[in-house]
């Protein structure tokens, strides 16, 4: 652990509210409370240590981005894609590079990425339509002009030869060997609202966030379907927490490892196969209900974009990056496993605390937000100094 | 007597399916000793000795074969079955077939990646490229090409391979045809750049200097967006080169026509090992160019570069020399020491041996084919030649590729210029599906083939008397390829029998009958589902003399992008979403996108 930050390190009181700490007050502090003091500040300070720190690198239209408003990001290699409001940006050797509706994108607004790791084309979900890029080539996929069942398309998957689309009218697949397109809405699955808003395909299942409509998970091995939802209905309120999903209006899905994770605009949701675990601001180290996206690494970790900044939960501690809602300032926040919060100094935070998405760049990471783009450059012991 | 009886069928049976060898690929084995030859028509290969020139060996492989390459080594090569997508891996000594490999749809072109142990496939009809697994035998990714994907070329270093695809990318209507050489990065498997190939359509073969620094592709430049009215001027097509690569710096399209004098339809292209020439077969002017390679590159540096690839005193700078070969040569291979051209004729069934120091035919080698000439393989070699066109300059199949379309609308004169733009169709299986043209105007393909294509079309000779029986029996004769779309049991997916269902049903979903001028079934009924009619469906546009069309026949329509008579629907959805309002052709305003999308997957069926 740094000395810097241990010095730096404030004490907050168990329900995660900042106060000052011993010299701040004035009193002098008596040694055994001093000496316990101490000690709890080194334990926070040594999980704070575990927790990842960035030195964020923020791009904006001052940078060569088309626009501020940045809505996903997808990171190939050493390449960057980020979907703005008005076009799509390639950043390749410290230079970004636009496309838009000229250059063959469907729409300039750009709402979802889904990298090919095989062919490394990039599938593309916008306002008007589905487009591929590959190497310096637009296929755009409209529904005039293909079997696509929207042009809204709010969220892009890719998995083995299959594109997975969520639109305003339903999902979609497109086999892309035989070119067929399987539509998926309320005449062939339990979605009771067509408007899919994400989706998230792996070997064994697939998940799409219907918003207004919980979770729809696709057998791939049955071709069967099913649907989750927030078991007490209730919109505003969690009556059953546990029980199921938290919300119905779902914004993201994540699935990695047989663990599925759904965001909501009213907390988050994890589960395993077996058992449902909710998140909530109030219980956990979110910084607000209101997610545009969740990101699992590994099932267990995950990231969340959220309107009040990005948050990680690592299984028991949380952590939050973002310039402080009121003073803007760079801001980092740790939630230990007791609920105890503390403020970690850090020098830079993402470009805004409002956030779209993330992608992770080897132990970097990337965030779209609402204003620009961010490049948090993973920080390890013993370059604090970044 | 029965057996007698039987013996007068079998002999009637193969007399009706006389099969020549139609040579259309080859590879010569690295100590230069064994020529393989690809026989797209008798689904084999064989094996030639180069120093006695005669044939020693052969092996059965999948249907209609079309590429061939071979590993380094020399042990095996691979060939793409192209109407059984597969490659057969055969040992090049035993020639034993050792594995047959699943590819794409048309799998046309091989090429092998030696280092990463892959095979490289161009698939036709699925745009894509294979990357075959050779450990595993699995196709374990595609690459999305061009429309038409069909060959492929390593670079020397093996460290990129270059695809060219014979159709042009998908367009909106009445925009300039475009293609790309797609290049491949085999350390990533994944491609690396598009080389743009504006105003081309129909790109083949490709080659490269040995130092890599010069690559050469044969394509097409059709002239379709002005009116076909200008052959005499070279504005039919543009019989030409891509040459691009690091010594040229992009990519320069080039013309091989000379002034009333055309190389039609360039497709192989070879390179000296010293890189003094450069080679390119006219598969239909049955010819060799050759070419001084340093002056093609000096030409495609030159700053006028950009305007040469319609200058047809161009060629002059580089052509050395043409050289009469067989009937419509196709590939073409160099020996290791670049002594000797090896050229596939494939309408003669021999390989002509070019004796590249001298420039002329050394030698031709017969492919062992005693099958007497018939009235369809005449009538083939006229189909492919450009011999009756002014100048040269194009035949049939310059637009009907490899006997199938081109993929272009067409502003043809005799209709009036900017009037009854068309677009070409297919010509699988027409013979019952009289009369012809967009607008039903030739009730035969005897009319169809002679007197319109002299005078509106070749502007020099046509067809004529007993060609133009032979001309007319080969076109009916063009197989129908295999439909990619059906299951291999018969038996329909789901979605296939939804829209077989919508296809042929009476009323709409609320009950109203459909007019049986209106179901689908009614115009496209028959074995080739069509009436064989005219039918106004809605879709003439204001520059079309009469708003009625020929009712096409739908056999293998999936294949046939663009649709309409006119070409102005870049997919069979449009027909629907786009030029349909009054539903004049066919009811289906009231489907749903999914019921759209199931009709649609029962048509790629047909």
């Amino acid at each position: 652990m740094p000395r810097t930050i241990v010095r730096q390190v404030r004490n907050l009181r168990r329900d995660g509210i900042p106060h000052s700490d011993a010299s701040a007050s004035g009193r002098p502090a008596r040694l055994p409370g001093a000496l316990c003091v101490l000690l709890a500040i080194l334990a926070t300070a040594a999980a704070a240590a575990e927790l990842p720190r960035f030195r964020w690198q923020n791009f904006t239209v001052a940078n060569g981005l088309p626009n501020d408003r940045v809505y996903c990001v997808a990171v190939d290699g050493d390449r960057v894609w980020a979907g703005t409001d008005n076009g799509l940006a390639l950043y390749e050797k410290g230079v970004w590079k636009s496309f838009n509706v000229a250059d063959g994108l469907a729409h300039r607004a750009v709402l979802s990425l889904a990298l090919d790791k095989r062919s490394h084309d990039l599938w593309i979900a916008t306002m008007g339509g589905l487009s591929r890029y590959s190497a310096g080539r637009f296929d755009t996929f409209t529904q005039l002009t293909s079997g696509l069942p929207n042009d809204v398309v709010y969220g892009v998957s890719v998995f083995g030869d299959f594109v997975w689309v969520a639109t305003a009218a339903g999902g979609a697949r497109l086999n892309t060997r035989s070119r067929e397109w399987s539509l998926y809405n309320e005449r062939n699955t339990p979605m009771y609202e067509i408007w899919t808003y994400s989706v998230t395909a792996a070997e064994d299942k697939v998940y799409y966030a219907v918003w207004g409509g919980g979770v729809l998970e696709y057998d791939v091995k049955t071709d069967r379907w099913k649907d989750y939802n927030d078991p007490d209905g209730e919109t505003e309120i969690v009556l059953f927490k546990d029980q199921g999903l938290i919300h119905e209006i779902t914004t993201s899905v994540s699935y990695v490892n047989k663990i599925l994770w759904a965001a909501t605009y009213f907390g988050a949701s994890r589960y395993d196969g077996r058992n449902w675990r909710n998140f909530l601001d109030k219980d956990s180290g979110l910084p607000s209900n209101f997610l545009n996206q969740v990101k699992t690494v590994d099932g267990t970790r995950a990231w969340f974009s959220t309107d009040k900044g990005l948050a990680y939960y690592d299984g028991e501690r949380w952590a939050t990056y973002r310039p402080a809602l009121d003073t803007h300032a760079p801001e980092m926040l740790v939630r230990d496993e007791q609920g105890a919060v503390t403020r970690v100094p850090v020098q830079t935070a993402p470009a805004h605390h409002y956030t779209f998405a993330v992608d992770f760049q080897n132990d970097d990471i990337w965030v779209a937000t609402a204003k620009g783009i961010s490049h948090g450059i993973r920080i390890t012991s013993g370059d604090s100094n970044r | 007597m029965r057996r007698a009886i039987w013996a007068l069928i079998l002999v009637a049976a193969a007399a009706g399916q006389t099969r020549f060898r139609s040579p259309d690929d080859l590879i010569l084995s690295p100590d230069g000793k064994r020529l393989f030859v690809v026989c797209s028509g008798s689904d084999e290969v064989l094996a030639v000795d180069t120093a006695s020139r005669a044939v020693t060996g052969r092996i059965a492989v999948g249907k209609v074969p079309r590429g061939i390459s071979l590993a380094p080594d020399g042990k095996r090569f691979y060939v793409t079955n192209s109407w059984s997508d597969t490659v057969s891996e055969v040992d090049a000594q035993s020639l034993q077939v050792l594995r047959t490999l699943p590819a794409g749809f048309e799998p046309t072109g091989v090429a092998v990646d030696a280092a990463r142990n892959m095979l490289y496939v161009a698939n036709r009809l699925s745009d894509d490229i294979s990357l075959i697994d050779l450990g595993s035998g699995a196709d374990t990714r595609r690459l999305a090409a061009g429309r038409g994907a069909s060959y492929v070329t390593a670079s020397p270093d093996g460290t990129r391979f270059f695809v060219t695809h014979i159709y042009p990318q998908i367009r909106n209507f009445r925009t300039p045809p475009r293609s790309e050489i797609t290049e491949v990065d085999a350390a990533r498997q994944a491609v690396a750049a598009r080389l743009p190939l504006n105003d081309a359509a129909g790109v083949f073969h490709v080659a490269f200097s040995r130092d890599g620094r010069i690559g050469i592709a044969a394509e097409l430049r059709p002239r379709n967006m002005v009116p076909l009215a200008h052959v005499e001027h070279g504005w039919a097509f543009g019989n030409s080169l891509a040459v691009f690569g690091e010594a040229i710096g992009g990519v320069v399209q080039l013309p091989l026509d000379e002034i009333e004098s055309y190389p039609s339809l360039p497709f192989g292209v070879a390179i000296a090992p010293d890189g003094s020439r450069a080679y390119v077969s006219a598969s239909g002017s049955n010819e060799i160019v050759i070419l001084d390679l340093a002056k093609l590159a000096a030409a495609a540096r030159s700053p006028q570069a950009a305007r040469l690839a319609n200058d047809l005193s161009a060629s002059a700078r580089y052509v050395v020399r043409r050289v009469a070969v067989g009937a419509n040569p196709r590939n073409i291979r160099l020996s290791p020491d670049g002594s000797a051209l090896y050229v596939a004729n494939r309408l003669d069934d021999t390989v002509s041996i070019v004796d590249t120091a001298r420039g002329v035919v050394a030698a031709t080698i017969p492919l062992d084919n005693s099958a007497p000439l018939t009235p369809e393989r005449r009538g083939e070699r006229l189909f492919y030649s450009s011999m009756y066109s002014f100048g040269h300059q194009f035949g049939c199949a310059n637009c009907h590729l490899d006997s199938t379309f081109d993929g272009l609308s067409w502003d043809l004169e005799p209709d009036g210029f900017g009037i009854d733009i068309v677009d070409n169709r297919a010509l699988e299986e027409i013979k019952d599906t009289a009369p012809y043209k967009w607008n039903g105007g030739n009730p035969d393909l005897q009319t169809e083939c002679g007197p319109r294509t002299e005078r509106y079309f070749f502007r020099s000779q046509g067809f004529r008397g007993a060609d133009l029986e032979d001309l007319v029996k080969y076109v009916q004769s063009i197989p129908l390829r295999p439909n990619r779309y059906r299951l291999p049991d018969g038996e329909y997916t789901p979605a296939q029998e939804r829209g077989m269902d919508i296809f042929q049903r009476t009323t709409k979903k609320d009950g109203t009958p459909i007019p049986d001028n209106l179901q689908c079934f009614v115009c496209h009924s028959g074995h080739y589902f069509t009436n064989t009619q005219l039918a106004d469906v809605g879709t003439g546009k204001p520059t079309d003399r009469s708003p009625k069309v020929d009712v096409p026949q739908l056999t293998n329509v999936v294949n046939s992008a663009p649709y309409l008579h006119d070409g102005s629907a870049r997919t069979l959805e449009e027909i629907w979403t786009v030029f349909n309002p009054n539903d004049k052709h066919g009811v289906t305003n009231d489907l749903s996108k999914d019921e759209l999308n199931d009709l649609i997957e029962f048509l790629k069926t047909l």
